[in-house]
């Protein structure tokens, strides 16, 4: 957990980088994201005391993107495409897959802070369908034992202690 | 020798990251290196290394892994040509068989080298034109008779004449990349391949409209794409290229990237000119249009990516040029984006005019286990699952859109007797209920209540009049929605009930699923006289539905069984029977 006042100090000085944030709400909600891992309701209070953005104005737009979270997420953020392609390719063994080997829900963090995940609409990576992207990089060609393999290593160098290689 | 290594966002997912840490390692310290490119399309065979000779021959080699690497590499320190995973020569005729403008750079340059794309040609059609009138650009932009590549097709140069009309001491062009289609994926591949194509089109725009502002909204699900697009914006200002008096002349310029956040509806001009003023992305009533007041009420564009990777290639070569490739009222080519049942998926850009069965067949190579193809869903959410018998539908926007699909952006997925089209059909509405902005009732309201009657038709609980009933609502939605994504919702429903009223009929009224793909109309059994009894499908099994032991045949108990397909998957002696009604077949690895 943040404390506040670190919180805050994070949010302002994320918020100087622009002269008109209304403008740019969008790109600041991503930048505070970035920071915190998602957007934690006090650093939407600090935006909004510094900008005069109303509160409601705020969660309206974080609300209305996919992309913003209100909730911490996992360390590794696994997002199971559910394109065209994948979906004709069987995608939702993937996330049945996803679902057993880290054993949380949609949108549910793992206990150990590890592993959350979710389902996205397209993750452009069609010709390799099934796919997810952990952390930014994606694996294709999936089936249960590869999901299965990708999930374990990753909590085993998490285990080992190592710098979990997220490579593919 | 040139060795070119695929590095787009496809070939990391196959693993080039690995192969190319080999090359890099083996040609350290020798006079050997690769340049690593954007994706040249041949998605089905990545890692893909593309090695072009002393005399200019090109030579393929793909599914490449670590162990193939070394040995590649080895030849080629020798100085001979790798005689190991080359592609066939069909393989190779899927590019060969293309006519590539939009993507003529892909593959074949280091997208974050502004050197690379000069000496293909880049930017000079953008000193060319820097002194000559905005008429010009636009004349030949008519000639071209280049139409919008995102979807609508509306012509190109209308679209910049109206804003170049417009007297406004800021004036906008936007580049929108926020690809959403899914199952579509050349707006990506451009972005990652060929930055500075779309930058320079961008650059012709704002030439022609009077444009100082360049925006470039683009999908936050693209990470490469976004940080290959930076580093082309700032390599392009270090040159010189934009900013402030441009060459000494005139005309500045400078360009913005701002990533999506994620929403489908942002694909559409107004409701993603709302999302870069940092509201919600929501459409608004039209006129006023855009290009009369758009970015913060300015005179702007938007253009699609595909669009803007063409006008360099015009420009440089003349709209004449562009223009007699295709047919009378579809100029040019158009890239798509073959994924789904298809042997090999990737990008084929391809002239108007050739049939979607020279795609899919011709260059794509059929259907993967060569199964029978059902059909092709071409257009995304606004667009149309199209039978086998329409395959012969030549690429034009009219006549694709006389089948009730439309041409879209050029996801083209295909689909073989395993998909079910009701099944695709609720697949689509879930989409667009889910990616509905929520401004307008009929998208709203009505997406969400077919998809509901779509639901129940999957699960066996369809009724008769719920075909009357979703037809009527496609046809009032279509006609009410405020945007174009609204109106087009509908697309996908009312082409698979026109082309395939059977499927309905048969989920409807005997509870079947032909395709055995909806779960709750699916029966799974055990073949007592080809199950040896090896515990694999009871040990899969996520609800303990089967019972039995080791040797023993054993049995699913259907009361507990929710149809997963687990047992079938790992089932290696084709002992699991699947039924829908009357359709039926036994699964299982070596089936």
């Amino acid at each position: 957990m943040e404390l506040l006042v670190d919180l805050q100090q994070k949010t302002s000085a994320t918020l100087q980088k622009y002269p008109e944030p209304k403008d740019a709400l969008i790109s600041v909600l991503q930048d505070v994201q970035e920071v915190f891992g998602y957007l934690p309701e006090d650093a939407l209070r600090c935006i909004a005391a510094e900008t005069g953005i109303a509160a409601s104005q705020l969660t309206g737009v974080a609300s209305f993107y996919a992309q913003f979270r209100m909730e911490k997420p996992g360390k590794y953020q696994i997002m199971v495409c559910m394109g065209t392609a994948c979906h004709v390719n069987k995608g939702e063994r993937v996330a049945d897959a996803v679902r057993e080997f880290t054993g949380v829900e949609e949108g549910e963090t793992t206990p150990d802070g590890l592993f959350s995940w979710e389902e996205v609409a397209c993750l452009g990576c069609c010709s390799l369908s099934p796919v997810m992207m952990i952390n930014g990089t994606a694996y294709g060609k999936l089936d249960k034992d590869k999901v299965k393999k990708i999930i374990n290593d990753l909590r085993n160098a998490e285990k080992g202690g190592e710098g979990a290689c997220v490579c593919s | 020798m040139r060795l070119l290594l695929g590095y787009g966002s496809c070939g990391i997912a196959a693993g080039t990251h690995d192969v190319a840490r080999v090359f890099d390692t083996m040609f350290d310290g020798k006079d050997l290196s690769i340049t690593r490119v954007g994706c040249n399309g041949l998605c089905f065979a990545e890692p893909l290394l593309q090695v072009v000779d002393d005399d200019g021959n090109d030579h393929y080699y793909g599914r490449i892994t670590q162990k193939d690497a070394k040995s590649i590499a080895q030849s080629l320190l020798e100085g001979t040509l790798p005689n190991q995973n080359q592609l066939s020569e069909e393989e190779v005729a899927f590019l060969t068989k293309q006519t590539r403008i939009a993507l003529r750079n892909c593959g074949l340059i280091d997208p974050e080298n502004l050197q690379d794309y000069r000496a293909k040609g880049g930017y000079t059609a953008f000193t060319k034109y820097l002194k000559a009138s905005p008429a010009d650009v636009l004349e030949e932009m008519k000639t071209s008779g280049l139409r919008g590549r995102g979807g609508a097709g509306f012509p190109t140069w209308r679209k910049w004449e109206a804003a170049a009309k417009e007297q406004s001491e800021d004036k906008y062009i936007v580049c929108n990349a926020d690809e959403g289609d899914p199952g579509a994926f050349m707006d990506r591949s451009v972005l990652e391949g060929d930055p500075h194509s779309v930058l320079e089109g961008m650059l012709l725009a704002a030439l022609a409209i009077g444009a100082n502002h360049g925006l470039i909204y683009a999908r936050a699900e693209y990470p490469l794409a976004i940080k290959r697009l930076q580093t082309a914006i700032d390599t392009l200002k270090e040159a010189g290229l934009t900013g402030k008096h441009i060459l000494g002349t005139s005309f500045s310029f400078d360009f913005k990237l701002m990533k999506g956040a994620g929403a489908f509806v942002c694909g559409e001009e107004t409701a993603l000119l709302a999302s870069l003023e940092g509201g919600r992305g929501m459409p608004r009533t039209k006129p006023p249009f855009p290009a009369q007041k758009g970015y913060k009420g300015k005179p702007s564009n938007i253009n699609n990516v595909e669009t803007l990777a063409n006008v360099p290639w015009i420009l440089e070569n003349g709209g004449a040029a562009y223009a007699r490739l295709g047919t009378e009222d579809s100029k040019g080519t158009k890239v798509f984006a073959l994924a789904g049942r298809v042997k090999r998926g990737g990008l084929v850009e391809v002239p108007m005019g050739l049939t979607l069965r020279q795609v899919v067949f011709d260059i794509c190579g059929g259907i993967l286990d060569d199964k029978p193809i059902k059909g092709v869903q071409i257009g995304g959410p606004s667009g149309g699952c199209l039978p086998e018998h329409l395959l012969d539908t030549p690429i034009d926007y009219k006549s694709i859109s006389a089948t009730g699909a439309i041409m879209g952006s050029g996801g083209l997925v295909v689909m073989d007797t395993d998909s079910c089209m009701v099944d695709m059909a609720r697949f689509f509405m879930d989409f667009t209920s889910k990616e509905s902005c929520g401004k307008c009732v009929p998208c709203r309201v009505g997406t969400t209540a077919m998809k509901e009657i779509l639901d129940k038709i999957v699960e066996g609980n369809g009724k008769p009049e719920d075909l009357e009933t979703l037809k009527t609502m496609g046809e009032s939605i279509r006609a009410s929605a405020l945007c174009g994504l609204g109106n087009s919702a509908p697309n996908p429903v009312l082409t698979t009930m026109r082309y395939f009223p059977e499927e309905y009929e048969a989920h409807i009224s005997e509870g079947r699923c032909p395709a055995l793909k909806c779960t709750a109309l699916l029966h799974y059994e055990i073949l007592p006289d080809k199950c040896i009894g090896c515990t694999l499908c009871r040990r899969a099994c996520p609800t303990n539905a089967i019972a039995g032991e080791v040797k023993k045949t054993h049995v699913i108990n259907s009361d507990a069984c929710i149809a997963c397909g687990s047992c079938a998957q790992v089932c290696r002696y084709g002992a699991v029977l699947v039924t829908s009604g009357k359709a039926q077949k036994e699964v299982g690895l070596h089936a």
